[in-house]
């Protein structure tokens, strides 16, 4: 052990701490802009860069940035000596004179981490001019980038290249011209980017934003000829309330289903709903599968891989275009819930799908690209009109003057809002393969299941794997979250190494309940597990909990559907994918 | 040298080639750009690419390293580079005034290739010639204690090479 002092503060700590680290278990908070931790994937982000951490090292000559310095034995830290207070204001004030003064109109205002440290720095008068650094706005359907307001703290790059291993975001050029970008400063529509939002999910400042869609929905709202429907994911429920000042972990299922009539909607529904369809149609097809390659058809392919993210859906495109026969065929839960409405439910309503305006609340900015995508629409007319993130969804209730906190708790509206503890699952890591075997095993075996958790399947670990008795079949299940993970699980399939049935994979870390839609988390990852334990209490709140066992599900197969995997079923609710590989540039 | 835009066949074949004496290695990144950009003249973007896929891995962390280091340039060089040294003591010795002038006569700025793809323009530091100081270099060719009125006729040397090579056939 390392013995020093901080502050006057007398500590222990092993070897190979950071100054920084140090200071937290004494209760001092080193201010930094760059570094962030996750403890949960073993990253750690301290390039060292912003310089707001340093601090001063008895002995030392310049000041050490808290983060990327070890402690020795005998070490005495000042972090709030008069010297190390004016550096770190006038390092504040420099990175200030290149950072736009568009807070007011900012879309990260209030939720930004510059601002916050400007506040906490007593910053009032800004004594430096000099160079501006003036960039293009890159306008994605799903992400915006104003690398205007990059700070160059590297986060976005950590997780685009440690995490997700998609190797969009770099930093190119130097000194002050450095800046982080896609290869050539293209755009990330012409980049490999998968939308998975988690740059923007750690950017401290307004450099990366998602797609602002709230104008859409207002005017969608105000006009009378259109029937407007709502459909929320299984991981808004488990985060929206954070931003009305819930601690996170608060359900606020029939609070938010209140909020969404108040705003105006006709009808609001439930992706749950439609995620008991995927299940449907997946495990109709893992089934298939399953049972053709048992019987030793060739041209069966194993394992099976969920296909809901779309974020794991680009990344597969681009990155593994060998396997692009691998992935389950069944559309996600979103773009099945659209193409449902716009014509088993505007048939019982008796409109046209153009009178119909389908919005999603999603924790996700890769499914405003994935709405976005030719093969989801009829004739021009998409099957998703329009998709909120959890955060866009909490300023429209603010906008609106809805507080979500005084509401009643109401009920989805019928036929597409009922749903079953699989559905809401489907948010969170791990939920997507067991709400597949809580229906697979059924169909398959005929009995029914003994028990509804399945523990070895749930957690936060990055790679997860798992045999469940399919009634003395062992079915060999492997869960990835994060795309880095996707990659090494991909990656052992291709050379042999591991050998699956079926594989479920969720961009972002944590799954759903981590999306780059979600309220800040600011690297919390304790925010994630307590939406996790959220999620998995409203799956036992259900009365039903088998996706199968859905009656509006079973209803819209007797009276549309016919069966699972039918040509309409096929028509419908599923796709097919398209190899991006190297295309991203041309 | 070979300036096109596309990936010619020379082009891929020199880089599978060189990516593979190091042994596909993604730690030799900073040697194989060096080797490509010698053979090449310059890193065009798909140029990069290419090396990306022989390296696995991304494009924008080639990209990252092409911009990070001057060395590196992604506009092909004129057919005779002109490297002017802004040394210590080119400097002191009006180094500037000639890369001024050169500038001029030239039209384009460091860094830039003329629109006949004849001359580009690049600054130094230091060549090791610091007696001669101010030095310039056209290709392998060095000049020493040069003046900005001898610029015009450095220039016009090269200019008469090529006016010869157009008769001579």
């Amino acid at each position: 052990m390392i013995n020093l002092r901080i502050d006057n503060k007398t500590i222990s700590v092993p070897q190979g701490t950071t100054i920084l680290e140090a200071a937290t278990k004494v209760g001092i908070d080193i201010p930094t802009l760059c570094h962030m931790q996750l403890h949960d994937m073993n990253i750690e982000n301290k390039p060292g860069g912003c310089r707001i951490c340093v601090v001063e090292v008895e002995g030392r000559k310049n000041l050490a940035p808290a983060c990327c310095t070890e402690v020795a034995e005998g070490m005495i830290c000042r972090t709030n000596s008069v010297r190390v207070i004016n550096a770190r204001r006038t390092v504040m004030e420099l990175i200030l004179s290149d950072h736009p003064a568009e807070c007011l109109t900012c879309a990260k205002s209030g939720q930004c981490e510059l601002q916050n440290m400007a506040h906490r720095l007593g910053i009032r008068e800004l004594h430096y001019t000099g160079g501006q650094s003036s960039y293009r706005i890159d306008d994605s359907p799903a992400i915006i980038r104003d690398p205007n307001k990059c700070i160059m703290c590297r986060r976005c790059e950590m997780m685009c290249n440690e995490v997700q291993t998609v190797g969009v975001l770099t930093a190119v050029q130097r000194g002050f011209n450095s800046v982080v970008m896609p290869a050539f400063q293209h755009d990330l529509m012409h980049s490999e980017c998968t939308f998975c939002g988690q740059c923007l999910a750690v950017c401290p400042t307004g450099a990366l934003t998602e797609v602002d869609e709230t104008g859409a929905v207002i005017r969608a709202l105000a006009d009378p000829q259109k029937i407007v429907v709502v459909q929320t994911a299984p991981a808004v429920r488990a985060a929206l309330g954070e931003e009305f000042g819930n601690k996170p972990g608060t359900l606020v299922t029939g609070k938010m289903v209140a909020a969404l009539r108040r705003l105006g909607f006709d009808y609001v529904f439930d992706t749950d709903f439609a995620a008991d369809l995927t299940i449907m149609e997946e495990g109709t097809e893992l089934l298939r599968r399953l049972n053709g390659y048992l019987k030793g058809d060739k041209s069966v392919k194993l394992p099976i891989l969920t296909s809901c993210c779309p974020a794991w859906v680009n990344f597969f495109e681009h990155q593994f275009p060998d396997m692009l026969d691998i992935p389950s065929t069944a559309r996600s839960p979103q773009q099945m819930f659209g193409s449902i409405a716009k014509t088993y439910f505007a048939e019982k309503l008796g409109i046209n799908r153009k009178n119909m305006v389908v919005v999603s609340i999603m924790p996700c900015v890769a499914k405003k690209y994935e709405r976005g995508r030719k093969e989801f629409a009829v004739n021009g007319n998409p099957d998703v009109d329009i998709v909120l993130t959890t955060r866009e969804l909490a300023y429209f209730l603010k906008l609106f003057n809805v507080d979500l906190n005084s509401l009643p708790d109401e009920e989805f509206d019928q036929p597409l809002g009922e749903s079953t503890g699989a559905g809401v699952i489907f948010g969170t890591t791990g939920g997507v393969i067991e709400a597949a075997v809580r229906t697979a095993y059924e169909l398959h075996t005929g009995k029914e299941l003994p028990r509804l958790d399945f523990d070895e399947l749930r957690g936060m670990k990055g790679l997860r794997e798992a045999t469940i008795d399919f009634d003395g079949l062992p079915l060999r299940i492997g869960i990835a979250h994060g795309l880095g993970n996707a990659r090494k699980l991909l990656e052992d399939i291709q050379s042999g190494k591991s050998q699956y049935h079926a594989i479920e994979i969720m961009s972002c870390p944590g799954g759903c309940i981590g999306g780059g839609g979600q309220p800040y988390h600011h690297g919390k990852e304790e925010i994630l597990r307590k939406r996790q334990q959220a999620i998995y209490l409203e799956d036992e709140l259900k009365t039903i909990r088998k996706s199968h066992e859905n009656p509006y599900i079973q209803k819209l197969y007797a009276e549309f559907l016919e069966k699972p995997m039918s040509a309409k079923a096929h028509s419908l609710l599923h796709t097919k994918y398209f190899n991006k590989h190297n295309l991203a540039h041309k | 040298m070979i300036i096109d835009t596309h990936l010619s066949e020379t082009a891929e074949v020199l880089i599978k080639s060189i990516c593979t004496r190091y042994k596909h290695d993604k730690h030799e990144l900073i040697n194989v750009l060096h080797e490509i950009q010698h053979h090449l003249g310059y890193l065009p973007e798909d140029v990069q690419q290419a090396i990306a896929n022989e390296l696995k891995i991304p494009v924008a962390k080639v990209y990252g390293v092409v911009t990070f280091y001057s060395f590196f340039t992604m506009t092909p060089k004129g057919k005779y580079n002109i490297s002017i040294c802004l040394g210590t003591a080119c400097y002191v010795r009006g180094g500037e005034l000639i890369l001024e002038e050169f500038k001029r006569r030239l039209n384009i700025g460091v860094g830039e290739t003329s629109a006949d793809g004849l001359f580009s323009l690049n600054s130094i530091r230091c060549v090791g010639a610091c007696g001669l100081a101010p030095v310039v270099t056209v290709g392998n060719k060095v000049y020493g204690r040069v003046t900005p009125q001898q610029v015009r006729r450095i220039i016009d040397e090269y200019i008469k090479i090529e006016e010869e090579l157009e008769i001579a056939p």
